[in-house]
C-alpha cells in the first residue's frame, strides 16, 4: 500500500454541508472523501489515504484545544507516515484549522505534514513555519494544481526524499536555512555579485538580513537597597565539573545553580563552560564572570536587599536565537516566581 | 608590486632519508623535520604522521594548517615578523609546494579546534582532505597556560612550513602565476575607465586565543591599514586563533586568499583592484567604532567605488561587519559581504547577531549549526575524545564505535567566510 496518509478536510469538502453545518464535531471516516479522491489518484499505488477526518470550521475555531486533542487522537490511532490538511484556498477559518492541526501533529506526533492555502489566508502567516504549505490560488478553481503539488511533497516526505527549494516545490518558505553546495566557491560568488552590483544589475542575496526585535529597557529599580537581585549569565559560569554538561558552543540548555553559603567563587567551586574565550582567567576566579563576591559584600552592607539563592547560566557562544529565547522565557518565569526585583546580566 | 608564484605540484608525500622534491613526490626526512619543528624548550614532544586524500584517517583536534612556501627571489621571506625579519614581502618569486600542507595537532588548547577527515562525508566539507598532509603533533611541557600553548604550536607549525618549503627552492615549478598591483596613482591610471574595487579584509582579533597577526604584530593593536594583495601570498597574515574551526581562516587560507585570487582574476577586465584594507574585530565598542571609522575612511581615500567585506568568526564580529557595511555604504560605496550563519541545528533561527538593511548583497558560507555524522575511521591522529568539548560538539558526540556526530562548526574550513569552500545556504 506504500505510504499511509491521513487527510483532514472541513465540513464543506466533507460533503456535510455549508456554513449551517460549520459546527460539525470531528469525525473520522475510513478512506477518501472530497479532494482526497484527487489526491489518491495523484498517488496511484505509491500512497494510500487510510482515513479522512472531517471537522466543521466553526467547531474547530471555537474549540481549538479540545478539537485538536480529539483530532490528534484520531490520527495517532492510524499511525500514518504523512498527514495532509486541506487545501483551504482562501477560506480563513479552514486555513487556520489546517495550520493549527498540522502544527499539533508535527509537534506532538512527529509526523511530516503538508497543507495548502492562498498566501493571504490568515492561516498562512500563522502556520507556514509549521508545515510544508503549498501556495494555492484563492479559490478551488486551482484545485488540480494544488493537489499535484501537495501529493508530490507528501510522497517525498513519506519516502524521506530530499525536499527541493520553495520555488521548485511550490510551497511557502518556512524560514528554515539549509545548506547547499554551489558550483562556484564563495569568493567567486562574491566577486560575481560585486560586478553585478557595480553594473546596477539585479542581484539575489544569499542571505536576506533579518529585522531584529528591539527590547525596551525595563523601568529603573525603585530602591536597590530593598531589591532582590539575581544573576543571569551567558558567559558559561558553572559549578566545578560542569554538572549539566552545558555545551562549549551552541548550547542546548541552561543551568540553575545554588549559591547558598557561597561568598566567593574559587577554582574549587566554579569554572566556565564557554568555548569562545580563553578560560584561564574565568577559571582562576569565576567572580570575574558573575560578581558573587561583590554582591555578597553589598548584601551584607545593605547596599542591595538580597542576592537570589540561584544563578542561571548558559553559553552564548554560537547558541541559536531560538534556544536563547526559550531559555530566557523559562528563566524569567522562575525569576518572577522567586520575586526577584532586578537581574544583572553578564556575558563574557 | 609584482609577485611570481611558482607552483610545484605535489602528488605524494613519503618519509625518506633526504628532504627533497623528486618528480612531484615530496620526500621528508622525519628526524630532521622533528628537530626543526620541536626546537622550543617549551615543547615536551613532537611527532609526525602522514595523511593523504582518500585515506580512512581522521585528524582531531586540528589547530592550524600551513602551506610550505619558500622565497627564491626578492625581499624578505615567508612569515615576516615570525620566521624572518620584517622586510616588505610580496614581490619577487615564491615557490609553493602546491598540494602539500602542514597540519598541527596535539592536546587541545581551548575548545575551538577542528576535525579533518581524509575520506567520507566529513571530507566533503574541509579543503584539507584534498591536500597531502604532514601532520605535526606537538605536546608542550607541563605548567603551560592556554595562550602560551597556542603560541608554541603556532610557531612549531611555521618552522615546519619553512623547513618543508625549502625543499622547493631549487626545483623548477610546473607553472607560474604572476600577480601585480601598482602604487595607487599608477594603478588607477592603468585602468582609468574601470570601477575601482578594494577588499576589506577583517581579521579575527577578539583576543584570549582569538588572534591574528600581520607582519608579527597582534592585529588587535593595529589601526586599519593598507596591504598590497601579494603580501598575503608570502605569509604576511597568519592565524593565531582558536575560534570555531569552520570559519576561522587557517594560515594556509590566508596564504591562498580566495577573495584576493578571485579579485585578481577579474582585475583589469571588470574592475580595477586597488588592494586590501586589513582591519580587526576587537571586543570593545570604542575599538569597533575606531576601526570601522578608519576602514571607511581608508576605503574612501583610496577612491573605491565598491568593496568586498569579509568577516572572520561570528557573533561579536557580526557587529564589526555591520558597522563596516553601514559606514562604507554611507560614503556612497557599494558593498558585498561574506559571512556564515548560526541558524540553529534546525536552521530556524536568525543567522547573525547583528543586521543592517544596507547589507543587501551577502554571500554565505552556510549554516555552521547543521549536524553531520562522521563515520568510524581506521586511523585517528590526535585525541578523538575532544569531539565532545570542541565548539560544535556536545555530550554524546563521540559514539562508542568511534563515529562522531557534530555540528559542521567542528570541521576545519567548513563554512569559510573568505569563500574558500563551495557551501552556502538558502531559505526553505
Amino acid at each position: 500500500m506504500g505510504i499511509k496518509i491521513v487527510h483532514y478536510i472541513n465540513q464543506f469538502y466533507g460533503g456535510i454541508g455549508g456554513e449551517d453545518k460549520a459546527d460539525y464535531a470531528p469525525e473520522k471516516i475510513s478512506g477518501v472523501k472530497g479532494p482526497g479522491m484527487g489526491l489518491q489518484a495523484a498517488f496511484g499505488d505509491k500512497a494510500t489515504i487510510s482515513s479522512t477526518i472531517i471537522c466543521g470550521d466553526s467547531y474547530f475555531n471555537e474549540n481549538i484545544e479540545a478539537a485538536t486533542e480529539v483530532i490528534l487522537e484520531m490520527i495517532k490511532e492510524e499511525n500514518p507516515d504523512v498527514f495532509i490538511a486541506g487545501p483551504a484556498f482562501n477560506a480563513g477559518r479552514y486555513g487556520v484549522a489546517c495550520g493549527a492541526v498540522c502544527k499539533a501533529v508535527s509537534e506532538n506526533l512527529n509526523i511530516p505534514v503538508v497543507t495548502g492555502m492562498y498566501i493571504e489566508n490568515p492561516g498562512a502567516d500563522m502556520y507556514k513555519k509549521n508545515a510544508y504549505m503549498v501556495e494555492t490560488t484563492n479559490s478551488a478553481a486551482g484545485m488540480k494544481d494544488a493537489i499535484t503539488k501537495v501529493a508530490a511533497l507528501a510522497l517525498k516526505l513519506g519516502t524521506g526524499e530530499a525536499i527541493g527549494t520553495p520555488e521548485a516545490e511550490g510551497y511557502m518558505a518556512r524560514g528554515v536555512r539549509r545548506n547547499i553546495i554551489c558550483e562556484d566557491r564563495g569568493a567567486k560568488r562574491a566577486v560575481d555579485m560585486l560586478i553585478k552590483k557595480i553594473k546596477g544589475e539585479e542581484i539575489v542575496t544569499e542571505y536576506p538580513m533579518p529585522t531584529f526585535d528591539r527590547v525596551d529597557p525595563a523601568e529603573p529599580v525603585k530602591d536597590v537597597r530593598k531589591a532582590k537581585i539575581a544573576i543571569v549569565s551567558s558567559g558559561g559560569p558553572v559549578p566545578k565539573g560542569n554538572p549539566d554538561h552545558i555545551e562549549s558552543s551552541s548550547a542546548s540548555k541552561f543551568g540553575k545553580y545554588s549559591i547558598v553559603g557561597i561568598d566567593d567563587l574559587t577554582p574549587e567551586n566554579g569554572e566556565t563552560a564557554h568555548g569562545g574565550y580563553d578560560p584561564v582567567y574565568a577559571n582562576q576566579d569565576l567572580d570575574r564572570v558573575i560578581p558573587v563576591d561583590i554582591l555578597r559584600e553589598m548584601e551584607k552592607s545593605g547596599e542591595i536587599g538580597s542576592l537570589h539563592d540561584f544563578y542561571y547560566s548558559t553559553v552564548g557562544n554560537g547558541t541559536s536565537v531560538n534556544n536563547s529565547k526559550k531559555f530566557a522565557a523559562e528563566i524569567a518565569k522562575d525569576l518572577l516566581a522567586s520575586n526577584v526585583d532586578a537581574v544583572i546580566l553578564t556575558s563574557t | 608590486m609584482q609577485l611570481k608564484i611558482g607552483n610545484i605540484y605535489i602528488k605524494d608525500v613519503q618519509f625518506a632519508s633526504t628532504t627533497e622534491v623528486k618528480e612531484g613526490v615530496l620526500h621528508l626526512n622525519k628526524d630532521e623535520f622533528l628537530a626543526v619543528a620541536g626546537d622550543d624548550e617549551r615543547i615536551a614532544s613532537v611527532d609526525v604522521y602522514l595523511a593523504k586524500p582518500g585515506e580512512e584517517t581522521r585528524i582531531i583536534p586540528v589547530k592550524d594548517v600551513i602551506e610550505p612556501r619558500v622565497k627564491v627571489e626578492g625581499d624578505g621571506g615567508i612569515f615576516p615578523g615570525f620566521m624572518c625579519g620584517v622586510e616588505q614581502v610580496g614581490s619577487g618569486t615564491t615557490h609553493v609546494l602546491k598540494g602539500a600542507a602542514i597540519v598541527t595537532t596535539g592536546r587541545i588548547v581551548g575548545f575551538q579546534e577542528g576535525i579533518v577527515d581524509m575520506s567520507g562525508p566529513g571530507a566533503e566539507y574541509t579543503p584539507f582532505s584534498k591536500t597531502y598532509n604532514i601532520v605535526l603533533k606537538v605536546e608542550p611541557i607541563d605548567g603551560i597556560l592556554q595562550h602560551e600553548h597556542e603560541e608554541i604550536v603556532r610557531l612549531a607549525g611555521f618552522r615546519a612550513g619553512i623547513y618543508v618549503g625549502k625543499a622547493g627552492h631549487n626545483v623548477t615549478p610546473d607553472d607560474y602565476r604572476t600577480f601585480e598591483t601598482k602604487p595607487l596613482v599608477q594603478q588607477i591610471n592603468e585602468y582609468p575607465d574601470l570601477p575601482k574595487v578594494v577588499y576589506v579584509y577583517m581579521l579575527q582579533t577578539q583576543g584570549l586565543l582569538h588572534d591574528t597577526y600581520v607582519y608579527g604584530v597582534d592585529a588587535k593593536k593595529i589601526i586599519p591599514t593598507f596591504l598590497y594583495p601579494t603580501e598575503v601570498f608570502d605569509g604576511a597574515v597568519v592565524s593565531g586563533n582558536c575560534v570555531s574551526a569552520c570559519d576561522k581562516n587557517p594560515t594556509y587560507v590566508h596564504m591562498n586568499h580566495p577573495v584576493i585570487e578571485e579579485l585578481y582574476a577579474k582585475h583589469g577586465k571588470e574592475f580595477n583592484f586597488l588592494g586590501c584594507v586589513v582591519t580587526n574585530e576587537n571586543v570593545t565598542l570604542m575599538d569597533k567604532e575606531r576601526s570601522s571609522n578608519m576602514t571607511a575612511k581608508l576605503v574612501e581615500f583610496l577612491g573605491a567605488d565598491a568593496v568586498i567585506i569579509s568577516e572572520e568568526g561570528f557573533g561579536n564580529p557580526d557587529a564589526d561587519l555591520v558597522m563596516n557595511c553601514n559606514k562604507i555604504t554611507k560614503k556612497g560605496i557599494k558593498t558585498v559581504l561574506i559571512t556564515d550563519e548560526y541558524a540553529g541545528q534546525d536552521g530556524a533561527s536568525q543567522s547573525l547577531a547583528d543586521s543592517t538593511p544596507a547589507g543587501d548583497a551577502v554571500v554565505t558560507g552556510g549554516n555552521a549549526n547543521e549536524i553531520i555524522k562522521l563515520p568510524v575511521m581506521k586511523n585517528v591522529i590526535g585525541y578523538p575524545e575532544v569531539a565532545e568539548v570542541i565548539a560544535g560538539g556536545f555530550q554524546g558526540s563521540l559514539s562508542s564505535d568511534g563515529s562522531i556526530t557534530v555540528e559542521l562548526q567542528a570541521i576545519t574550513g567548513a563554512t569559510s567566510e573568505v569563500g574558500y569552500g563551495y557551501l552556502s545556504a538558502r531559505t526553505y
